[in-house]
């Protein structure tokens, strides 16, 4: 660490570590439900506990990339931060409010938290992903503006790297396309429409410039390779993000009552979205086998690489798998569109901010790197972690195709809930997966607590 | 990449597809906009229907179904569920729940009023009567 006020960054580490674990665990609780369907009920009916599930992975995340850009940018700035104790107050709002978010959804009715926080006044809740109360989007937004605030402050003041430019533009976007959430109007159709400018626009846009940004910081860390090299690198692939992701928003717009020529922009441009993600791994790959150093952080190496490849896999393969119109015609809202999400969500934004954790909180405690101990057990939670998610998505992909099979293109189809019967085999894998993924996380936590030799952190 | 392709080349680059990205998605999204009302059939919402997509929002009915194919995977699609079952059975079936068959997934009981129940239908047949190129592929949804 070459700046006190990057010290700040760790409590938002912890925090984001944290809420994944409650993230996983809810995850749990739906996949069984999908079989034992009476399972909590009605003390946590399915849809409360997928709010908790989703909306806990949006604030974790969120924890990470607030957390990475507090480590990255007063090194990359060469300067402290604008004010570490507006870093501190923020955090502790975003968390206060965070909790009491999810207590929310736990522990009243889901109508009656709208009520309580008078969502009548401006309804923004109950549409997926964004189901937080009115007051709580108001708040993200207080502490985004503030975060941004800080960080474009120290960047004004400091050194203007491209990395810092990307970052600060992925998360201006953030800030700007989530003031979408807001509009939600009468018209079904048009609330839709620009629902996903918030959704899409963040995770097939300005999210990816997030990712590269942090991405790129780790492995000229991690590698030593040119500065110069692995930013035009980063430039490179962030310019096809948006070539292909914006207009790749046409995706979804088949079906939802736009217009017909969606399915030709949306098919053509989102079936070029894998090629970012493709040039994401190939450069994590050229940049360590073009290290000038060895760094003795071998976990960060891992997640970088896998960061690569993984996003490459489930976001760009598995995107491209239901993109083009004809095919997502029969695979629109189905388990399909669950494979994906998990593993584009996992291999892209979790595993970048868990390549960021893994080389800063090192860092942050001292030393260059965990003792090997520590990082042998990290790793052992990198693997669990991803080869579970590839089989999660896997056994969700297959009964995805029984389902599209069963209920769309069958002369006889069946009802939605026999279809759902026909396929109840791989729930129970997919919640068998999930278990050792549970199992990978714990270990993951674990070992940031296992001591052994260490290094001390070059000054 | 070589070493002719400079760093400033590929900003360059960046800020032109950016540029020009944005720019086409809002010349294609202003022409969905004027495209809409004739697809949507927006003449049709009624306060009703639009009481209806309130309480669909605040009972969070798509954490558990789709509407258009859009939102939990858990229950059936709903968009075009006023086709697929009727208004009559649509009440009759929230008025039925939870069904506390054992084992099956269950959906809560939300205490609704029949003026409540009959606006949420409307929502329903105004969402069912949208052009959506003709998805769902079949009524199973």
């Amino acid at each position: 660490m070459q700046y006190q006020s990057q010290a700040v960054a760790k409590p938002y580490f912890i925090a984001a570590i944290g809420l994944f674990v409650g993230q996983i665990l809810f995850g749990l609780i739906m996949g069984l439900q999908y079989v034992i369907g009476d399972f909590l009920f009605p003390a946590i009916p399915f849809n409360v506990a997928r709010m908790v599930h989703t909306n806990l992975l949006i604030v974790w995340l969120l924890f990470g990339f607030m957390g990475a850009a507090y480590y990255m940018v007063p090194e990359e700035s060469e300067t402290e931060l604008h004010s570490p104790k507006l870093a501190w107050l923020m955090f502790w709002v975003f968390l206060v409010a965070g909790a009491l978010t999810i207590l929310g959804y736990l522990l009243v009715p889901y109508a009656r938290l709208a009520d309580m926080t008078g969502n009548e006044l401006l309804p923004t809740m109950g549409r997926e992903f964004l189901e937080q109360p009115t007051i709580t989007k108001i708040g993200i937004v207080i502490v985004v503006l503030a975060f941004l605030f800080n960080i474009s402050m120290t960047v004004l003041k400091g050194r203007k790297t491209s990395i810092t430019m990307v970052l600060l533009l992925g998360l201006w976007g953030l800030a700007i396309f989530f003031l979408f959430s807001f509009y939600n109007p009468s018209n079904l159709i048009l609330d839709k429409f620009y629902w996903w400018w918030v959704v899409h626009l963040w995770v097939e846009g300005v999210w990816e410039l997030i990712l590269g940004a942090l991405l790129a910081f780790v492995l000229i860390k991690v590698t030593g390779v040119d500065r110069e090299v692995i930013e035009k690198w980063l430039y490179v692939i962030i310019a096809m993000t948006l070539i292909t992701g914006v207009i790749g928003t046409g995706h979804h717009y088949f079906w939802i009552g736009t217009p017909g020529y969606w399915q030709w922009w949306g098919s053509i441009f989102s079936a070029m979205e894998p090629i970012p993600f493709f040039m994401m791994t190939v450069f994590a790959f050229n940049m360590v086998n073009r290290r000038r150093r060895d760094h003795p952080n071998r976990a960060a190496t891992l997640w970088a690489l896998g960061t690569g490849v993984m996003s490459f896999l489930g976001a760009g393969v598995w995107g491209f798998l239901h993109t083009l119109a004809p095919v997502n015609y029969y695979t629109h809202g189905t388990q399909i569109t669950a494979a994906h999400g998990h593993m584009a969500f996992y291999g892209a934004y979790v595993m970048v901010v868990l390549t960021i954790i893994s080389y800063a909180m090192p860092m942050l405690r001292g030393r260059q790197a965990n003792s090997n101990k520590s990082q042998v057990m990290e790793m052992w939670g990198f693997w669990l972690m991803t080869v579970s998610m590839v089989f999660i998505t896997l056994f969700l992909t297959a009964a995805g195709i029984l389902q599209v099979w069963l209920q769309r293109v069958s002369a006889t189809p069946l009802p939605f809930m026999q279809a759902q019967d026909q396929v109840a085999i791989f729930y129970w894998l997919r919640e068998l997966t999930g278990v050792i993924f549970l199992i990978g996380l714990v270990i993951y936590v674990v070992s940031f607590f296992v001591k052994g030799e260490t290094k001390a952190a070059a000054a | 990449m070589s070493e002719s392709f400079t760093k400033s080349t590929a900003r360059n680059m960046f800020w032109g597809a950016a540029v020009f990205s944005f720019l086409l998605f809002l010349a294609l999204a202003f022409d969905t906009t004027a495209a809409l009302p004739k697809r949507d059939h927006r003449e049709n919402i009624t306060p009703q229907v639009a009481h209806g997509k309130q309480l669909w929002e605040k009972n969070d009915c798509i954490g558990c179904h789709t509407i258009l194919g859009e939102g939990a995977y858990f229950a059936p699609e709903l968009g075009n569920v006023y086709k697929r079952r009727g208004g009559d059975f649509i009440k009759a079936w929230i008025q039925a729940q939870p069904t506390g068959a054992p084992g099956r997934r269950q959906m809560p009981q939300f205490n609704f009023s029949d003026s409540d129940l009959n606006d949420l239908v409307a929502f329903l047949k105004w969402t069912s009567e949208v052009n959506t190129e003709k998805w769902p592929p079949n009524i199973e949804g």
